[in-house]
């Protein structure tokens, strides 16, 4: 694992809106190692900078300044069609709240990122890793909440991304379906081996996790790596 | 209220560019109707300004040679108020620098005093006087066609003698407003010109010391014009009466009248469609202004707004949209009606134009489409109202979609996700797809409308006067002529083929059905001016009966083998019974043909020609023009070439403009119906492809999810559009049928193609529109947020 390149790094992120006067630092000066295959919890309270962090590492944002490398591909150095290209081959996203299509089946829903993938898995195959084989022609309101983020990381996986981001997966369910939800995270990274960043507020959550971040103020205020993960199993909260 | 005020103002400064969409949609039906109803009203009000100040005679009539003292019995008729009798013929004129002999229409005036009726807007100089039998007054289009100026003269064949006539004034008159030659369809300044002349000179001229030919009436007020006229002819038959004619039947007249119920008719069918989208639209956008809304009803219901200043809040929306519509309408409406005035006063030659359009148009067009455009928001803001605060805040339940029968077909299993998406938004709102298509197919089936014009202008030259005619020259004559002149004509220089025609004014009855219409006769059969069937097919003349149009078998509700009864206002004025033999369809008026010999045996007379049609060599047109110039007793000269051409010309100039108003007008129409469809979708689905473009997906891909939508709607909508363009065309052309001539249906496959080109461009100037704003998609914005 030393050898190898890890899958992203950041120098000094720095990202500055400026919403009328007000000048909001989110990030200032951040640095950043993501290892091929980690899995990662970001933790910190709303306003610290996770979701920006996460914007700018998913090419869904760019930094004010700073470097970001995903592999040996500089982002910053993008445009927007070489950041859809990234996101289209690379990243795989799960949303609080879902984003699915809803004039789409779960099984349309997953072909719609397979058709444009490179190198995708089945779509039956990425619905039957997450448990919802038997649900592949429901459409969005015919599901439950947690089946339905199911379906969003069934959609992420599917391509079989080098990078899993999830934005608070959980935020929109109660503790027994976001339990569901963090199961198949955590089975997609077993068995696919892909690096994953999940973000979160809720500290339990951070025990599955190789490493732990905690932001504050836009940089890691405190690092720690688990000695042993918590199957999600027995997260509660 | 005052801050509900505040954000309606924001509304519909945030939604402008749909507001500008459906405004401009409104604006155009506005527009049209502004337009026409303001362009008919200065018409009618010029007509009769000018009329009246010029006195325009209310009853026609002509005679071979009445004595003047009659005149005094004519004036007796109960209900008439002034009697102008004249000299009417014509001559022809040698104009330098023309070859061709061009048609002098030689009117009389008194040498003495204005003319009682009748009178001449002089534009320059003065009316003839009685010392000097040359002089004369030229109309003005005449005279600036030829470039005449006062002081010039001009040569002329007055009654087989060469005068040469000075030109004293340059007048107008309300009675040539459309001054068209004999033998003429259109107006045409450079080969026909009225000309008047003093009283006495012309019945010198003319062997007519003591008499007149042509007699004006000027009616007292609400006196039955028919009544006068069945007295006029009761005194004049006996002098050669042709029968008299009361205004409506006068031909410039006629022909102006009929301008002006065209354009009524334009104002009730175009502005309909118009105005009918609008609505839809209206419907549309506040559907979807009150579904994103939704939460903010509820909080100012929980606020304790009543239901009813919810509904007010929205209905004011609309009418802010339909005031902006009706302004710019009004407007554009105010300038065309202007524009079009001034066109129609140049063709019609008014000596002055009365633009003041009142109030009543523009009240009527803002009534009418702010009215479409409430009905247009009913439901939407009877949903606003209705909506239960409670239940008002909370979110939409998420659109509900289910699998079709149609989604297990194989074809559609087969096709990818994003275009699932797009056909199942199609599928999952039937009304506004219909919407959309059908606002499109309006505007493609408006500019097929408007552009089968031209096609079936090029259809009625084509067949009237290319398949129809194949003599290249008409030489008509002022009154009978001893079918000799045939012969003669024959050996003029250049003259190949000739062929004699004879024309009768007659009256035609069936029962009580009575037609005034000319019988005209024709060789058997015809080498050069052909009775000719619409359809293509020339006709043989039977040795006995009529072959008559299918207008007037059906004016005098007659068929074929049934007798008409022909009473001849000419001549021995012999009545008989013909049969019909046959009828054919024609475009331009309604004529009866028959036998030429059959025509002299009913006429008692020697076989007789008033006009014959030549067929002759261009290289030598010079050389015959010369000779024809100095023929005597010829009342017209037509050379068709120049026929059809002036024809064209008028046509090009007067359609084409209203062809390219309404281009304008059907792509404002189109751009509005896509630019708001795409707009709505963009509203109700950014979330969505902001979901799309994070997962991978280019702009391009997801601009053909959003626009997809529009584009197939569109592909559905022009073949619909063309099809409602036949159906709105031959619902125009019917409206449009006239005695004197039927517009034919007839639309090319390049109108079809045009019009769906010309839609296709606004369609897709609407979605590059939308397009930019995808553009503009907060990709990070979505994430974070429940719909």
């Amino acid at each position: 694992m030393v050898d190898r390149i890890p899958t992203l790094r950041a120098r000094g992120l720095c990202k500055v809106y400026r919403t009328g006067e007000v000048e909001v630092h989110a990030l200032r000066g951040l640095d950043l190692v993501l290892e091929t295959g980690e899995l990662v919890v970001l933790l910190g309270p709303s306003g610290s900078g996770k979701s920006t962090l996460l914007n700018i590492l998913g090419g869904l944002d760019t930094a004010s300044s700073g470097e970001a490398w995903f592999l040996d591909h500089e982002l910053s150095s993008l445009d927007d069609a070489g950041l859809t290209q990234y996101r289209r081959d690379h990243v795989g996203f799960v949303f609080q709240f879902y984003n699915l299509i809803p004039s789409l089946t779960a099984l349309e829903n997953v072909a719609l990122v397979t058709e444009i993938a490179r190198n995708p898995m089945h779509p039956e195959a990425a619905l039957g890793l997450v448990g919802l084989g038997e649900r592949l022609h429901h459409f969005p309101a015919q599901l439950s909440g947690g089946e339905q983020q199911r379906v969003a990381i069934a959609r992420a996986i599917a391509k079989q991304p080098d990078l899993l981001l999830c934005d608070e997966p959980t935020g929109a369910l109660d503790s027994k379906t976001g339990v569901l939800v963090l199961e198949a995270i955590e089975r997609i990274h077993e068995e696919l081996g892909t690096t994953t960043v999940l973000i979160t507020h809720n500290a339990v959550i951070a025990d599955m996790a190789d490493r732990v971040l905690v932001m504050g103020d836009g940089r890691i205020h405190e690092e720690r790596r688990n000695a042993r993960r918590r199957p999600a199993r027995e997260v509660s909260w | 209220m005052r801050a509900l005020h505040r954000k309606l103002l924001r509304d519909l400064w945030r939604l402008r560019g749909q507001v500008l969409a459906i405004a401009l949609v409104m604006a155009s039906g506005v527009g049209v109707l502004v337009m026409s109803l303001t362009t008919v009203e200065s018409l009618e009000e010029t007509a009769v300004a000018y009329y009246e100040r010029y006195r325009f005679g209310q009853v026609f009539a002509r005679v071979e040679r009445a004595p003047v003292h009659l005149e005094e019995r004519l004036r007796e008729i109960p209900g008439v108020q002034a009697v102008q009798t004249r000299v009417v013929r014509t001559a022809v004129l040698d104009i330098d620098g023309f070859e061709e002999p061009v048609i002098g229409q030689l009117v009389s005036v008194p040498e003495r005093a204005e003319p009682r009726l009748n009178r001449l807007a002089l534009r320059e100089g003065r009316y003839p006087r009685g010392a000097s039998p040359d002089e004369a007054v030229l109309s003005e289009p005449f005279a600036r066609a030829h470039g005449l100026e006062l002081g010039e003269r001009l040569r002329a064949v007055i009654n087989g003698r060469w005068r040469e006539l000075t030109v004293v004034g340059i007048a107008l008159s309300p009675e040539y407003v459309y001054a068209i030659g004999p033998g003429a369809l259109m107006p045409d300044d450079q080969r026909f010109g009225v000309l008047w002349m003093g009283q006495q000179a012309l019945q010198a001229a003319f062997d007519l010391d003591g008499a007149f030919n042509d007699v004006s009436l000027a009616l007292l007020r609400g006196t039955d014009p028919e009544a006068v006229v069945d007295r006029v002819d009761d005194l004049l038959s006996r002098y050669g009466g042709i029968g008299a004619h009361a205004r409506a039947d006068q031909l410039s007249n006629w022909f102006l009248m009929n301008e002006i119920d065209q354009l009524r008719t334009l104002s009730t069918i175009l502005p309909t469609i118009f105005l009918a989208v609008a609505a839809f639209l209206t419907h549309m956008v506040l559907g979807r202004l009150v579904a994103v809304e939704r939460s903010e009803i509820g909080l100012l219901k929980a606020f304790g707004y009543r239901n009813r200043d919810i509904a007010l809040h929205y209905t004011r929306f609309v009418l802010g949209i339909g005031v902006v519509g009706v302004l710019l309408g009004w407007t554009v409406g105010y300038w065309l009606g202007l524009y079009n005035t001034r066109v129609y006063a140049e063709f019609y030659h008014f000596p002055f134009l009365l633009f003041r359009p009142g109030p009543r148009p523009f009240a009527l067009a803002a009534v009418i489409s702010l009215g479409a455009a409430l009905i247009g928001a009913l439901g939407a803001v009877r949903t606003a109202a209705a909506m239960p605060p409670a239940q008002a805040m909370l979110p939409p339940a998420p659109p509900l979609f289910r699998r079709t029968a149609l989604g297990r077909v194989a074809f559609v299993q087969r096709l990818d996700q994003p275009t699932r998406i797009l056909l199942r938004q199609v599928i999952r709102w039937p009304g506004r797809s219909f919407i959309t298509a059908t606002g499109i197919a309006m505007s493609v089936a408006v500019l097929v409308t408007s552009m089968q014009w031209l096609d079936a202008i090029n259809h009625m030259v084509n067949v009237y006067f290319l398949e129809a005619q194949g003599q290249n020259l008409t030489v008509g004559f002022a009154e009978p002529r001893s079918s000799e002149i045939t012969r003669d004509l024959s050996r003029l220089p250049g003259v190949q083929t000739t062929e004699p025609m004879r024309s009768v004014a007659a009256k035609m009855r069936n029962g009580w059905r009575e037609e005034r219409e000319a019988l005209q006769g024709l060789p058997a059969h015809q080498q050069l001016y052909r009775v000719h069937d619409a359809g293509g097919r020339s006709l043989e003349l039977p040795p006995e009966g009529v072959v008559i149009s299918t207008m007037l078998a059906q004016l005098l509700q007659v068929r074929i083998g049934e007798s008409i009864t022909v009473q001849v206002l000419e001549g021995r004025r012999p009545v008989f019974d013909v049969p019909v033999v046959a009828t054919f369809e024609t475009y331009i008026g309604s004529p009866a043909y028959m036998d030429i010999r059959a025509l002299d045996r009913l006429m008692r007379e020697r076989p007789s020609v008033t006009a014959v049609h030549l067929r002759v060599d261009a290289n030598q047109r010079a050389a015959l023009f010369q000779e024809l110039k100095t023929l005597p007793r010829v009342s017209s000269v037509t050379v068709k070439e120049a026929a059809v051409q002036t024809f064209r010309d008028t046509m090009a100039e007067t359609i084409t403009i209203f062809v390219s108003f309404f281009i304008v007008f059907s792509c404002a129409l189109a751009f509005g119906v896509t630019y708001n469809a795409a707009r709505i979708s963009l509203s109700e689905r950014g979330r969505e492809l902001a979901t799309l473009r994070v997962l991978g997906f280019t702009r391009a891909e997801i601009s053909y999810i959003l626009l997809g939508e529009v584009a197939l709607l569109t592909f559905v909508a022009l073949p619909l559009g063309c099809g409602l363009g036949f159906a709105l065309a031959s619902l125009i052309v019917q409206a449009f049928e006239t005695e004197l001539y039927r517009v034919p249906l007839v639309i090319l496959a390049s109108t079809y193609g045009w019009a769906i080109v010309i839609g296709l461009t606004a369609t897709a100037v609407s979605a590059f529109l939308v397009r930019r704003q995808v553009d503009r998609l907060d990709l990070i914005a979505v994430l974070k947020t429940r719909e």
